[in-house]
C-alpha cells in the first residue's frame, strides 16, 4: 500500500498542518508521521476524529505519499502546494505575523 | 458616494457583533464545524488550502481614499502585506486567522465596509460598470440603483437560501463594460423615446460548468419598477430553481430547461400581483440615493489639453500609458484612469498594503476621493483632470502600478487557481505570469493590439475563461495540470462563449501554444485595425486549430 499521512488546517488561524508521531500538529510535512500498513492508518484516522472533535483543526484528510530521500511527497499537486505553499512569489510577510502556534 | 445612514451602521455593527459571539464560540468548541460554516460563510469566510481566505465587499466596485486605506492597513496588520482583487469587483485577503476576523470586520465597518452575502445562496454583491458616474456614453449612473439593490437584496428574508448563488451587474451604455450578459440578472439602463429612465433586463447568464448567454425579458423596464420586477424574478426562481443538483441550480439551467417564453409569462404573471405594491420605488426615494452619487464639481481645468500634449511628445513612455489606460471622461478637461494591476510577470489582481495607500493618496490628490475596482482586476481613479495626468503617472510609476498594458494582451485575468484555491485543479497564475513574460515587450503587445486572455483553474470559472477572447482553463489529468484553450469569447454587448479548440496542453506548452494564436491571428489578420475578436469572428477556429494541431498531427 501507499504510505499516508494526516493533513488538516488549524483551527484558529487555518493553517496547514499535519499529524506528527509525537501526537502533535507540525506545519511541516517533513515531520508528518508515516502510517505504512492498515493499523498505522487507522490510528491517524482515529487521532483525526479526535482532533476535529477537540476543536483543533479542520477539514482533515488522510493523504498518500511516497517516501523519497528529501522526505515525504505527496503525489497530489494539490496537497503539494498545500505543503509547500503557493509556487508563486507572493508579498511575504515578518515572521512576527505568522503564528506558529497549535 | 453612499454613505451608511444610522440603520446601516446600527445593522452592519449588530452582524459584526454577531458573528464575534460565534467566533468566540466555536473557538472554544461550543459550536462544531459543520454548524459554524455556513455562519462563517455568511460573512465571507471560506478555509482555502494554506489558511482562511476573507472576501470583502466592495460595492459595484466603488471605493473612496479611506476606505482603500483601511484595505491596506487589515493587508498589513493581519494578512501578509497584500490583497487581491477579484472578477466581482471585490477583495479577498489570503491569510487572515479566525481569531482576527471579528476584529477585521470591525475595522471594515469604521469605515462602511463589510462582507456580508459575498458567499453563500444569496444575492451576492452588485456589481456595475467600473465607469459608471463618469463615462461620457453612460446614459445616467447607474449605480444608484445597484445600491437600491443592495439594501433590498441585504439579508433578505426570502432570498437569503436561493436554490444557488445569484448575481446582477448593472450597466448604463451601449457598451458592456460590466459584462451583464453572463450574470444571473443583467441589467442595462437606458431611455426610452420619451427620455425616462429604465432597463434593458437580462436573465439566465452565466460561466461555470455550464456556459450560457443572458435572455433578453424585457427592452424597457421603468426605472420605478426596478424591486418590484427583480422580485418577480427571484420568486419564480425561487420556486422553480433546482435543489436536487448544485451543478442546475443557477437560473440559467431554468431558463434554459422551461424556455425563456414561458418563465418571461410566469415571471410577468408573479410581477402582476407585484408592480403597484410596496415594492414600487417613489420618484423621492430614487432622488435620495442619486443624491448620494452627485458627481463632484469639476472645474474647468481647460489648461490641460495643452499640458497633455506637450508632456506626451516630451516622454513616450507616458504617451504610451495615455494611449492605452487613459480613457474620454464625460467632462472633456477630464479622463478615467485605469490603474493596471498586472505588471509584467506579476500576480493579475494583486496588491500591496504599499500600493493601496499609494492609489488612496493619489485618489485623494488628484481624484476626487474615488477609486473602482474593476471586474478585470484593476483599478480606476474615474475623474482625473487631464492637467493632472502627468503628475499622476510619475507617482503611479513609483509604486509600480503605471503599466501601459490597459486591454492588451498582458492585462489578464486570471483567478487564484491551485495556489491558493481548495476547488482548483489546475493552478492560473503561473500561467499568467509565462505569458505576461513572454508578450511582456510593449511594441509588441502595442503590436498584437486589443486581446482578452482569461484564466480559471477549475470549471466554476472565476477566471472568466468562457468569455476571453482567448479563454484558458486548468484541468487535472492523470494527476497533473493541463490546460484547454478556448477561443471566441467575449464579454461585451457582442457576447459570445468560446469554443475549446481541442486537447489540452501541459503547463510547459501553455505559453507557447498562446504563442502559436497570437502569430496565427498576426498572420491573418486584415491590418492592424481588426482586431483579434474581429478576426476570429472573421475566419473562424480552423486556421488556429491547424497552427495548434497539425504540426503535430504531420508529425505523428
Amino acid at each position: 500500500m501507499k504510505t499516508k499521512v494526516l493533513t488538516a488546517n488549524r483551527l484558529t488561524d487555518g493553517i496547514s498542518v499535519w499529524l506528527g508521531a509525537d501526537g502533535e500538529w507540525s506545519v511541516a510535512l517533513k515531520d508528518a508521521f508515516l502510517a505504512r500498513h492498515e493499523d498505522a492508518v487507522a490510528a491517524i484516522e482515529a487521532a483525526g476524529k479526535q482532533a476535529l472533535a477537540d476543536n483543533r483543526v479542520v477539514d482533515v484528510n488522510v493523504i498518500e505519499i511516497e517516501e523519497t530521500e528529501h522526505g515525504p511527497r505527496p503525489y497530489r499537486l494539490r496537497e503539494r502546494i498545500r505543503a509547500a505553499g503557493p509556487t508563486i512569489d507572493y508579498v511575504q510577510a515578518p515572521a512576527s505575523n505568522v503564528s506558529h502556534a497549535a | 458616494m453612499y454613505r451608511y445612514d444610522e440603520f446601516d451602521h446600527a445593522f452592519v455593527a449588530a452582524r459584526v457583533d454577531q458573528f464575534r459571539d460565534q467566533v468566540e464560540r466555536r473557538l472554544t468548541g461550543e459550536i462544531s464545524e459543520d454548524a459554524f460554516k455556513p455562519l462563517r460563510l455568511m460573512n465571507g469566510v471560506y478555509l482555502q488550502l494554506h489558511a482562511y481566505m476573507l472576501r470583502v465587499a466592495v460595492p459595484y466596485g466603488t471605493l473612496n481614499a479611506r476606505q482603500m486605506r483601511k484595505l491596506a492597513h487589515i493587508a498589513r496588520v493581519y494578512d501578509r502585506g497584500y490583497g487581491h482583487f477579484t472578477t466581482r469587483q471585490n477583495i479577498q485577503y489570503n491569510w487572515p486567522k479566525l481569531s482576527d476576523m471579528p476584529a477585521i470586520l470591525n475595522e471594515l465597518a469604521e469605515v462602511e465596509m463589510h462582507a456580508i452575502q459575498t458567499s453563500g445562496n444569496c444575492i451576492r454583491n452588485v456589481t456595475a460598470d467600473h465607469f459608471a458616474g463618469a463615462a461620457a456614453d453612460e446614459v445616467a449612473d447607474p449605480r444608484p440603483y445597484a445600491e437600491i439593490l443592495r439594501q433590498w437584496s441585504s439579508v433578505h428574508p426570502e432570498f437569503s437560501f436561493l436554490p444557488r448563488k445569484f448575481k446582477i451587474a448593472v450597466t448604463a451604455s451601449e457598451r458592456d463594460r460590466a459584462a451583464i450578459q453572463v450574470h444571473d440578472i443583467g441589467l442595462q439602463l437606458k431611455k426610452d423615446d420619451q427620455g425616462r429612465l429604465g432597463f434593458a433586463v437580462w436573465i439566465g447568464g452565466g460561466q461555470g460548468r455550464t456556459p450560457i448567454l443572458a435572455k433578453k425579458i424585457r427592452d424597457f423596464l421603468p426605472e420605478a419598477d426596478l424591486l418590484s420586477f427583480t422580485t418577480a424574478i427571484m420568486r419564480v426562481y425561487n420556486l422553480h430553481g433546482r435543489r436536487d443538483n448544485k451543478y442546475k441550480a443557477r437560473i440559467k439551467i431554468l431558463v434554459h430547461e422551461t424556455g425563456v417564453e414561458q418563465l418571461s409569462r410566469e415571471i410577468e404573471a408573479e410581477w402582476a400581483h407585484l408592480k403597484d405594491g410596496e415594492l414600487k420605488l417613489p420618484e423621492a426615494d430614487i432622488a435620495a440615493i442619486n443624491a448620494y452619487f452627485a458627481p463632484p464639481e469639476f472645474g474647468s481645468r481647460a489648461e490641460g489639453w495643452g499640458e497633455l500634449a506637450a508632456w506626451k511628445k516630451s516622454d513616450p513612455g507616458f504617451a504610451d500609458w495615455v494611449g492605452r489606460n487613459v480613457a474620454p471622461h464625460r467632462h472633456p478637461d477630464y479622463a478615467m484612469v485605469t490603474i493596471s494591476l498586472k505588471p509584467i510577470g506579476g500576480i493579475p489582481g494583486d496588491a500591496t498594503a504599499e500600493q493601496m495607500d499609494a492609489v488612496a493618496r493619489l485618489a485623494e490628490e488628484f481624484g476626487h476621493d474615488e477609486i473602482r475596482v474593476t471586474h478585470e482586476q484593476n483599478l480606476v481613479l474615474p475623474h482625473v483632470a487631464l492637467a493632472d495626468l502627468e503628475p499622476l503617472y510619475r507617482a503611479l510609476l513609483a509604486d509600480g502600478l503605471a503599466t501601459a498594458n490597459s486591454g492588451l494582451i498582458t492585462d489578464i485575468i486570471a483567478c487564484p487557481g491551485l495556489d491558493y484555491c481548495a476547488l482548483a485543479n489546475a493552478r492560473s497564475i503561473p500561467v499568467a505570469q509565462e505569458i505576461s513574460n513572454r508578450f511582456g515587450d510593449p511594441a509588441r503587445q502595442a503590436e498584437i493590439g486589443d486581446l482578452k486572455i482569461k484564466i480559471s483553474g477549475c470549471i466554476n470559472a472565476c477566471g472568466h475563461h468562457h468569455v476571453g477572447h482567448i479563454g484558458i482553463l486548468g484541468v487535472e489529468k492523470k494527476g497533473a495540470e493541463l490546460y484547454q484553450i478556448s477561443l471566441g469569447g467575449s464579454a461585451d454587448e457582442n457576447a459570445s462563449i468560446g469554443q475549446i479548440t481541442g486537447r489540452g496542453f501541459e503547463p510547459d506548452q501553455i505559453t507557447d501554444a498562446i504563442e502559436t494564436i497570437v502569430d496565427t491571428y498576426l498572420a491573418e489578420r486584415t491590418g492592424p485595425e481588426e482586431a483579434f475578436i474581429e478576426c476570429y469572428r472573421r475566419i473562424g477556429a480552423d486556421p488556429f486549430k491547424a497552427a495548434l494541431y497539425n504540426s503535430e498531427a504531420a508529425a505523428a
